[in-house]
């Protein structure tokens, strides 16, 4: 089932187009990082010019981070819940293997391709950065693998709701969720600037509902300079509320509570 | 093919369904014979794919048990011998014919040598060799059923479920269709019969059963001549004037319309007695049809003009 996912995308131009987007992406992020060195001026202090190029690193690797999760619920929100609904799956079902293996066949699909995808944004504009402006993320494997484990959690979810409702409604739910990350993950993040601790609560609970904004946080944190953390209230993505490794802990028991549920409601569902 | 003797290839005991308060199938008891085209007739809404998606564990039964090929429905390793052809097949439109069939004979458990041989067999069966290589985006209506039939066959299962076979194929695609039912019971497999097109259940059946709201009506064996009641039209001169009392003790339901009879005998021994009856009343007979009821006309009686809903 896995390889008749990846040939699928393939087919149907989904990986192709997605690659092609990725390399506009890219380019168009070289053409801005060389401009951006192009206009330094020579009075500009080189720990500014440090600050900046750290911050557009950071902002090229959050929009890669960004498009692989609505990579995902685009891609997957339909594979589930479209061939339930179509009948396509009555003909896969009726076959000699249990159901859950149709559902992890294609769950290691997707997570396969998401695995080429995010290789080649990550390290595409990891290549990009290093080669126009000379900087590397610290830890740059750390932070694609939270990527990466980002997509996968996000990837579930999407297949949970996919055995529960049609496409659309399964989409928007995952778009939804993901949006209450994100904003949750604002929320604590501003909460560091602020006295109370209820802003914090609030962005915790976000937090625990849909743990994918801080997965990317602590990715962000990882992978951010000690310099440019240091010189926190200037950075874009200054660490001021950093998820703990407790909460990547929460975000992997996550991903395996939901891929289990996902997994035992298809297999007794009717179909 | 393995086969083990005596044992019914389907066998259902109050199979009931439910969805919340709504009754889908009520009380399904039926067995199924080996190596039967067996008919499952009922009007729309009746519980037919209900009960085939039952049969074949894609919903489990909300009561009742159903044992298929000696297992209990869905067992996951009699999978491998049975085959399942669902109403308005439809697949993943970016594969090929071949591929499709590939793909299916692949995740049935058979090995890719033997399906290099087998699938251009199979698509040659189905009449779609000059379409092999085309991707099913590209198929008609009646190309995805017989694909679909293809790939309910291509593991050559012992136990075949066709659900509307014939739906959107024209007459040479229902010719086509029929024999490839028939090779399968010479193959000895048994095949489960789900169609609309009651004259095509007539002519490939064994025997048939007819269902409404999910419990089994009547049935009827398609291969002996029927003992029931016949349908009779005469056509004769001087019948006598008390001719419907005459014959009342062998028909029912007569209608005289001046050189016209026609009636229903009791059974088919009643015949020779009823014409002896004419002829020594007077009438001198010119035509005696004595009709077999239809699997229509039986569908109609059994279920009512309203087709039971």
């Amino acid at each position: 089932m896995a390889t008749v996912t990846f040939r699928e995308a393939a087919r149907k131009k989904m990986l192709w187009t997605a690659l092609l987007a990725g390399l506009g992406f890219l380019a168009l992020f070289a053409i801005g990082l060389h401009f951006q060195i192009a206009d330094f001026s020579r009075t500009t202090p080189p720990f500014v010019r440090y600050q900046i190029l750290s911050g557009m690193l950071m902002i090229g690797l959050y929009t890669v981070d960004l498009l692989a999760v609505v990579m995902t619920i685009l891609t997957s929100a339909d594979t589930i819940a479209g061939e339930i609904s179509s009948g396509t799956i009555h003909a896969i079902a009726i076959k000699p293997m249990p159901r859950w293996q149709i559902l992890i066949g294609k769950w290691l699909g997707f997570a396969a391709m998401l695995a080429v995808y995010v290789a080649i944004m990550f390290g595409g504009t990891v290549a990009v950065v290093y080669e126009i402006a000379g900087l590397t993320p610290q830890h740059p494997i750390d932070g694609a693998m939270l990527v990466y484990w980002e997509c996968l959690i996000v990837l579930s979810i999407s297949f949970m709701f996919g055995t529960w409702f049609s496409t659309l409604t399964n989409g928007v739910i995952v778009l939804g969720l993901q949006g209450l990350a994100f904003m949750g993950g604002w929320l604590e993040q501003m909460s560091g600037f602020a006295e109370g601790s209820r802003l914090a609560m609030v962005g915790i609970v976000a937090s625990i509902l849909m743990p994918t904004e801080a997965v990317w946080r602590r990715a962000a944190y990882d992978m951010e300079s000690p310099l440019a953390g240091a010189l926190q209230q200037f950075a874009i993505f200054s660490d001021v509320s950093i998820p703990s490794p407790a909460m990547i802990a929460y975000a992997s028991v996550y991903l395996v509570i939901v891929l289990s549920i996902a997994l035992y409601h298809f297999a007794n569902r009717d179909l | 093919m393995k086969s083990e003797p005596g044992q019914a290839a389907i066998e259902t005991r109050g199979l009931r369904k439910l969805y919340g308060d709504k009754v889908a199938v009520r009380n399904l008891s039926l067995t199924v014979p080996r190596g039967e085209i067996f008919g499952f007739l009922g009007p729309n809404g009746a519980g037919k794919s209900t009960s085939i998606r039952m049969l074949l564990g894609l919903a489990q039964p909300s009561s009742g048990e159903a044992m298929v090929l000696g297992r209990p429905s869905g067992d996951v390793a009699t999978r491998r011998r049975i085959g399942f052809l669902p109403e308005n097949f439809r697949f993943y439109e970016w594969l090929t014919a071949s591929e499709l069939l590939h793909l299916h004979g692949r995740l049935a458990g058979v090995a890719s040598g033997e399906l290099r041989k087998r699938v251009p067999e199979y698509v040659e069966m189905v009449g779609l060799t000059p379409h092999r290589d085309k991707r099913l985006e590209n198929f008609s209506k009646g190309m995805m059923q017989r694909i679909g039939l293809a790939q309910a066959l291509i593991h050559e299962p012992e136990l075949i479920f066709l659900d509307e076979p014939t739906s959107g194929l024209d007459p040479m695609g229902r010719r086509l269709v029929r024999d490839i039912i028939r090779a399968q019971r010479e193959r000895g497999a048994t095949v489960f019969l789900n169609s609309h097109l009651l004259s095509e259940i007539e002519i490939t059946c064994d025997q048939v059963v007819f269902i409404r709201e999910g419990e089994v009506v009547t049935s009827r064996d398609l291969r002996t001549v029927s003992e029931e009641e016949v349908r009779v039209e005469v056509r004769a001169r001087g019948l006598p004037p008390n001719v419907v009392e005459q014959l009342a003790p062998w028909t029912t339901a007569p209608v005289i319309d001046e050189e016209r009879l026609a009636f229903t005998a009791r059974s088919r021994e009643a015949l020779p007695e009823v014409v002896r009856c004419l002829i020594a009343g007077g009438a001198e007979i010119y035509e005696f049809t004595p009709r077999r009821m239809s699997l229509e006309e039986l569908f109609i009686s059994v279920m009512g003009r309203d087709g039971g809903m």
